[in-house]
């Protein structure tokens, strides 16, 4: 399975190292290397690698390189998905997964490394357990730490490892019990030139926090289920449950996690919050261009539209960018060639708009098509897809 | 300086990256001195007292591991401080350890102990720990000590502990394979572990020892596919792909029938008509409309009730939020499930295309397989694979594969139009990839070839070379397809020779002029002429084009063009490339007529000019299926070290039942006490909440496998196995009462029979008995059980198969649990029974009665003592009247499912035997639960210990399906509780079978008075009396049910008695006679004394022993 963990930063420097089984040189990673410079672009690096006697399965997240080495067949989602396990329990620790941090708790992280696997294979990757044994750093402990000498590894042993439910620890208590949930939706929208839907869909995901003591067994209902096209769970939500009645049944980690994730078919139409009316154009004679970018409300339901942000890839022969918005601010950047517009809240009063002039190159030819335009928002306490609310939640058995 | 200098140097590691730490250290100076002090220093930490500053410093060391710098020098330093007491220094001392073990060996050893004794420790935990560090050190001496270990864990109680056992094997292994043998030993052990924490790692070390032990899962195989959906995630993926492996080799092809089709409409594909791809595409779906008819015709397929087991359980997996675990499901529905069923994954599938970038990657890779062989399963979701600008070019370009892959008549317009959108992209490979996939749809779906074309022809004008190139290219090989009707696109690339700069290019259209000049005379010799201008500055692959174009318009214009042909063969036989000069070498001798050429220079046209093939595009992922999916092989489409080839399926599928799993051991009498024991014992050794002891766990398993709704339900409710069991216990009754139904209607269709009816009847009125008995009891927990038996019968009307897997499951569990629930109401039966003996007359026949429950009695329980009592002098009177005949225990000698449908039970009649008064006769009960009819059932190949004898019951000729039979034999068990083996044969089948009787059926019942009792008892003294204090039962106390339990266990009959606190049972033993006297004296408060006096001593000992479990539980 997984022999060494190899973490890269975005320059190509190897942070830290931690080996399972028999240590493998860093030189493996010059194979690597070699790949990141072909591909230019760090996301166009091959997830997976063969190297003469090694294969390289590598993801990049937050302008890290995780590089695991294996040797044998193994499933390459197998090795992805746990790398990507790793990173969010780095997050989950820290609040951040990125080099600084990594560096300043190497120790810690080193140390959850190791629990994670053992001899390459996974062993405990619950953040519940991990955080039984190794206990994530706060403020006040490291201070206590620091003064008193003592440490950040539980003297409890991990019962939840040992349980049918591992995903939650024993004897958990609070004074107040709460539980929160999150749902969070996304539409993901391809608009051709002339505004009309290319294809749409509603990507919904439930986020919880639970601190509710003993063992607490909850059900949640939907009032209408049936919208749900697809969905994925955490393991702790009983399949069949659902299978039969549609009730999500489970007895919940502690703290935050993802209980679902679900997909509403792009069969039902998705109402686009926003609409778009924009023009660039390119001029054969002198080195201009012209932008004008208006942006509008379309079905909102009333709410406001927040974080508004436009995000151009020009072509390569823009040098330039003389752009004046009516609200907000925008940022071109020469070496990606990304214009960002970051609008903020969309005032539906008084319509922001960018408009100006471009330069170009030169005696550059004349870019052929104009750039795609990616639109971010955020709207607030609205579920587009409309139903599925949760109604009910009971819990059950929260002392045990 | 400790605590300060160490954060300090936490904080100062993270601003410096590449550089040395040591400038951080405040005592370093230079760096070599730096070097040494700082060790020094480190060392003078760890020998100090304090933990803290222990703790610092291995802080310290572990950074500087993790940054992979060297720290081997301190090992003696830090191994000294194994058995530190602080528990975060013992881990970090662990980490180092782990780290160096391997190239300071010797210095190693010297923690080992500290393991071994941690091997020890009632903590599980500890226990665990210990095992994980002990096989994570790579010293080779200590492997015997490792084994050692190993084996001991995986007999460990903790479940825990026996992963950690699982997951050193194979550590063991890579240590030194020689010890694979005694491994796979542990593996086996471990295989058959019942618990969900042990699953997954073992089934890992399975694979990574011995992957080709296929017969090891058999018997598990069942219980993994049951326990699957409770295992860690992990676990799940090694354990889903092992399935796969086992089910190739285990199954028959779902898909057998329909193989045959898609054979049959692949030749249409790879026919040069070009409609006839089209005509596949129709034939397809009639195939599938004519499916289910045309299934019918064929040879029927019926799939194993084990291959539908793994489908449906896997099948709730596809919802798992880890994607491996959804890729390994998908992988197993590709390459086991049904056509019609596969569908199913592709939702799931669509669903992780929005995840990270890297699973994207390995998904669509797999999506492109999948969607070669099954095109219609993602089309529903073709636009989930439309590209967004955002994705990095290598999404792109997969997931442009897959839109032409799922390309067809329908759909082709939309995809045209998102293709057209793609060219416009600043990407410039994915344009490229996207003008190859135009081509590829061009030359698949006719319809369009030719829109395509004209798309592709417009694109030779635009500004991007790259696109220019890739579109000849393209456009090069569609033309192939029909040439004529397109000379003026041949002539318009002509024009692009100038122009054009990539090589592969130029070569392409070179090729398309020499091969179609005939259609364009007056051009192709001009563009030989700029060609062979510019010859020296070519491309080779150009050069050869160039040689070739010359060879064909020599051939078809040689008064033109024989001057040009003749300079570019010279330029090129002095060329640098060697292919270059033998190909011009060999094109003069072709061409060039000379005195000496032979006969090949007639055919050179021939040979030139032949018509060729038009090109099949075909995609990249053509074949990769032979790869298992979401392999690592599969992705880079070479096999990867350690990759197990997915068997084909077999032609005939291997004998199914080596899964049987034999019917659990506590189903049979004496060890179902036995159990019952254990569970006493339970709290006992599972007082910590998670450990789950193989006990317990084999209820939970036997309830999973029965259904698993509620197999599920136990794993997680965690607290529920208690409220499970009673659950269990209510549904089997359930079952048996249905079973008991079935039964009836059974022995109604005998009541025609007129020997028997009256028997039947009255059994048929005991059932009811029972069923208002076991109602009663299920009245409990009927609610749940009423759902659990409604979804279940849902589910078996929906499929047929499902139903008789269902069926089977049902069975299995009955068989393991009908018995002991079942038994104290037959128990009750029993007085009555015992009674009615007393007026059987039926039981001074010769032969023995098919159905050994007698008739009609009504007798009080007092009247039957008293009768007993009336009897004592009565000698004459046979003694197998008093026999307690009706309660006579059944045991199973064949299972239905080893049996094929074919299933006995023996039963010890107690009658005695007519034709040899010194055998025990065997009433067996032959039921026949298949379809078809069983002929000529009769025994063979008898193998006895020596000594015994066996009469054979005469041959059954037919037994028709559903119907009942009985049949008695004699067997002379020397009084041996030895086993009668022999083969039970069947017209078409043999079965080897045994049957062995408990010590009480060795003997027959006596009549002695009381005096003579006490004359013979006072014969067997000394080493022939054995006595056993023991405490009765609560329910046995009184004197009717001690006679009852005592009769039960063995063929005993009452000696009357003066006093009311002794019973007295005497009988013979079967074979030599020997006396066999049992007394049972009451005390107070329910103890009592058990005598046995017997001339053989063994059966006395066996005796007590199982009188002893009779009376007490």
């Amino acid at each position: 399975m997984i022999h060494s963990l190899f973490l890269i930063n975005h320059s190509g420097d190897i942070f830290l190292e931690k080996h399972w089984k028999s240590v493998i040189s860093r030189s493996v990673c010059d194979y690597f290397f070699e790949a990141k410079e072909k591909a230019v672009d760090p996301e166009n690096v091959p997830p997976v690698l063969q190297t003469p006697h090694h294969y390289l399965i590598t993801i990049y997240r937050d302008k890290l390189f995780f590089l695991s080495v294996i040797q044998t067949e193994v499933p390459p989602l197998f090795v992805i998905e746990f790398l990507h396990r790793v990173a969010d329990t780095i997050q989950d620790y820290f609040g951040d997964c990125s080099e600084s941090v990594i560096k300043d708790n190497v120790v810690t992280v080193y140390e959850l490394l190791e629990e994670m696997l053992d001899n390459g294979f996974p062993l405990a990757t619950e953040s519940n357990v991990l955080k039984e044994m190794i206990r994530p750093p706060t403020i006040l402990r490291s201070v206590v730490n620091t003064l008193t000498g003592g440490s950040n590894v539980g003297d409890t042993l991990p019962t939840g490892q040992l349980s049918n439910i591992p995903w939650r620890r024993a004897g958990v208590k609070y004074t107040n019990n709460e539980a929160y949930f999150d749902v969070i939706e996304e539409i993901d929208a391809i608009l051709d030139k002339s505004g009309t839907t290319v294809f749409a869909e509603i990507q919904g995901v439930i986020e919880a926090c639970v601190r509710l003591s003993g063992m607490p067994d909850l059900t949640l209902s939907f009032m209408n289920p049936r919208l749900f096209d697809d969905v994925s769970f955490h393991p702790c939500v009983r399949f069949k449950r659902w299978e039969s009645e549609r009730i999500l049944s489970f007895i919940p980690p502690d703290g935050n996690f993802t209980l679902m994730n679900y997909h509403v078919s792009s069969q039902n139409l998705v109402a686009i919050p926003v609409y778009v009316k924009q023009s660039i154009s390119f001029f054969e004679m002198g080195p201009c261009g012209r932008l004008d970018i208006t942006i509008g409300p379309k079905q909102t339901m009333g709410k406001t539209v927040e974080a508004l942000m436009v995000t151009i890839h020009m072509p390569k022969a823009v040098l330039s960018a003389n752009l004046t918005p009516t609200q907000g601010n925008y940022t071109y950047d020469l070496a990606t060639k990304v214009l960002v517009w970051d609008i903020g809240k969309l005032n539906p009063q008084k319509l922001p708009n960018l408009r100006g002039s471009l330069s170009l190159q030169a005696g550059a030819p004349k870019p052929e098509d104009n750039p795609s335009l990616n639109i971010d928002l955020k709207i607030q306490q609205l579920a587009i897809s409309g139903t599925p609310c949760m109604v009910a939640l009971t819990v059950e058995r929260i002392f045990s | 300086m400790s605590a300060n200098s160490a954060f300090n140097d936490e904080k100062g590691g993270s601003s410096s990256v590449g550089e040395p730490e040591y400038g951080h250290d405040p005592a370093s100076g230079g760096i070599f001195s730096s070097d040494y002090k700082r060790h020094d220093d480190l060392k003078e930490m760890l020998d100090s007292n304090k933990d803290s500053l222990k703790l610092e410093a291995m802080k310290r060391i572990v950074a500087m591991i993790a940054r992979g710098k060297n720290t081997s020098d301190l090992f003696p330093a830090v191994v000294k401080n194994v058995a530190c007491k602080n528990i975060e220094v013992k881990k970090l001392v662990y980490v180092y350890l782990v780290r160096y073990a391997e190239e300071q060996q010797d210095l190693a050893l010297l923690s080992i102990s500290t393991f071994q004794r941690g091997l020890k420790d009632p903590n599980q935990l500890i226990r665990a720990s210990a095992l994980r560090v002990l096989s994570s050190i790579r010293v080779t001496i200590i492997v015997p000590i490792m084994m050692l270990a190993i084996k001991e864990a995986a007999s460990d109680m903790s479940p825990y502990v026996r992963k950690t056992a699982a997951h050193a094997i194979p550590k063991l292994y890579s240590l030194d394979p020689e010890q694979k043998d005694q491994l796979i030993e542990v593996i086996e052990k471990l295989l058959a572990d019942k618990t969900t924490l042990v699953a997954g790692s073992v089934v890992m070390a399975f694979e990574e020892v011995c992957p080709e032990r296929i017969d090891l899962i058999h018997k598990n195989y069942r219980k993994l596919c049951n326990l699957l959906i409770d295992v860690e995630e992990w676990g799940q993926v090694v354990i889903i792909n092992m399935l796969t492996r086992y089910a190739r080799t285990q199954f028959l092809n779902p898909n057998m029938n329909e193989s045959l089709l898609e054979e049959g409409s692949d030749k249409t594909f790879y026919g040069s008509d070009e409609d006839e791809e089209e005509e596949e595409e129709e034939e397809e779906e009639k195939d599938k409309k004519a499916e289910a008819p045309a299934m019918a015709k064929r040879k029927p397929y019926v799939m194993d009730p084990d291959h539908r087991l793994l489908l449906r359980n896997t099948k709730p997996l596809l919802q798992s939020r880890n994607a491996a675990v959804v890729m390994a499901v998908a992988q197993l529905y590709f390459h086991l499930a049904p056509k019609a069923e596969v569908g199913v994954i592709a939702k799931a599938l669509v669903r992780l295309l929005r995840s990270h970038s890297e699973v994207q990657y390995v998904v669509l890779q797999n999506v492109a397989t999948m969607s070669i062989k099954r095109r219609g399963m993602f089309e529903p979701y073709l636009k989930s694979f439309y590209i967004r600008s955002t994705d990095p070019t290598q999404i792109k370009v997969l997931k442009l594969e897959v839109l032409t892959n799922l390309a067809n008549e329908t759909n082709i317009s939309t995809i045209l139009r998102e293709f057209q959108t793609y060219i416009k992209s600043m990407d410039k490979d994915f344009v490229a990839a996207t003008i190859q996939a135009i081509g590829r749809c061009a030359t698949n779906i006719g319809e369009v070839r030719d829109t395509c074309l004209n798309g592709l022809v417009q694109l030779l004008s635009n500004r991007d070379e790259l696109v220019v190139a890739e579109s000849v290219v393209v456009i090069k090989k569609l033309l192939q397809m029909q040439p004529e009707k397109h000379s003026d696109i041949i002539k318009h690339m002509a024009k692009l020779t100038d122009n054009i700069q990539v090589p592969m290019a130029r070569a392409s259209i070179l090729w398309l002029i020499g091969e179609y000049c005939e259609h364009v005379p007056k051009i192709a010799p001009d563009v030989l002429r700029k060609m062979a201008k510019s010859f020296t500055n070519e491309e080779d692959i150009v050069k050869l084009q160039i040689i070739n174009l010359a060879a064909k318009l020599y051939l078809t214009n040689s008064k033109q063009t024989k001057l040009l042909t003749q300079y570019v063969l010279n330029l090129a036989k002095y060329d640098q490339n060697y292919d270059i000069r033998d190909r011009a070498r060999f094109i003069r001798q072709l061409i060039v007529p000379t005195e000496k050429s032979g006969a090949l220079s007639k055919y050179a046209k021939k040979l030139f000019l032949a018509l060729k093939p038009a090109p099949v595009l075909e995609s990249p992922f053509k074949d990769r299926d032979h790869f298992q999916l979401g392999s690592l092989s599969h992705l880079l489409n070479a096999k990867a070290g350690g990759y197990q080839e997915l068997p084909d399926w077999p032609e005939a599928a291997p004998d199914p039942s080596v899964r049987n799993v034999e019917v659990p051991e506590w189903t049979k009498c004496s060890s179902r006490e036995k159990r019952k024991e254990k569970k006493v014992e339970k709290p006992f050794y599972s007082d910590s909440e998670g450990e789950s002891g193989p006990t317990e766990s084999a209820d939970s398993e036997s309830d999973s496998a029965s259904s698993s709704e509620s197999g599920s339900g136990i794993e997680e409710s965690g607290s529920g196995s208690e409220s499970e069991e009673s659950e269990e216990g209510s549904e089997s009754e359930e079952e048996e009462e249905e079973e008991k139904e079935k039964d009836k209607k059974k022995k109604k269709k005998e009541l025609k029979k007129p020997v028997q009816e009256s028997e039947s009847e009255q059994s048929s009125e005991e059932e009811r008995k029972h069923e208002r008995k076991s109602k009663q009891r299920k009245s409990e927990s009927e609610s749940e059980s009423d759902e659990e038996e409604e979804s279940e019968s849902e589910s078996s009307q929906s499929e047929s198969e499902d139903s008789e897997s269902e069926a089977e499951v049902k069975k299995k569990k009955k068989a393991a649990e009908s018995k002991p629930s079942s038994k104290p109401v037959k128990k009750d039966n029993k007085k009555e029974k015992k009674e009615m003996s007393l007026l059987d007359l039926d039981d001074f026949e010769p032969a023995p009665s098919p159905q050994a429950t007698p008739v009609n009695a009504f007798l009080s329980n007092s009247l039957a003592t008293d009768l007993e009592g009336l009897s004592l002098s009565d000698a004459v009177l046979s003694p197998a009247t008093i026999s307690p005949s009706s309660a006579l225990k059944s045991y199973e000698m064949l299972h239905r499912i080893t049996g094929e449908g074919l299933s006995v039970e023996y039963c010890f009649s107690r009658q005695p035997f007519s034709p040899d008064a010194n055998m025990v006769a065997v009433q067996m009960q032959f039921t026949n639960n298949a379809t078809s009819d069983t002929k000529n059932l009769h025994m063979e190949d008898v193998k006895l210990q020596s000594g015994m004898r066996v009469k054979e019951f005469p041959e059954i000729e037919l037994l028709p399906a559903g119907e009942m039979v009985t049949a008695v034999m004699g067997i002379d068990f020397c009084d041996s509780t030895q086993a009668a083996n022999f083969q039970l044969c069947t017209h078409t089948r043999k079965f080897f079978v045994s049957i062995q009787p408990p010590v009480g059926e060795l003997m027959r019942p006596i009549f002695l008075t009381e005096n003579e009792f006490k004359k013979e008892q006072g014969q067997l003294m000394g080493m022939n009396e054995i006595t056993e204090k023991l405490t009765l039962d609560v329910k046995c106390r009184n004197e009717h049910s001690i006679v009852q339990r005592v009769t039960t266990a063995a063929n005993l009959s009452r000696v009357p008695c003066g006093s009311d606190k002794e019973c007295r049972f005497a009988g013979r033993t079967v074979t030599s006679s020997s006396l066999v006297l049992v007394t049972v004296a009451t005390k107070e408060e329910g103890a009592a004394k058990l005598t046995i006096n017997c001339e053989k001593m063994v059966i006395g000992t066996m005796l007590v022993k199982d009188i002893l479990l009779a009376l007490t539980q």
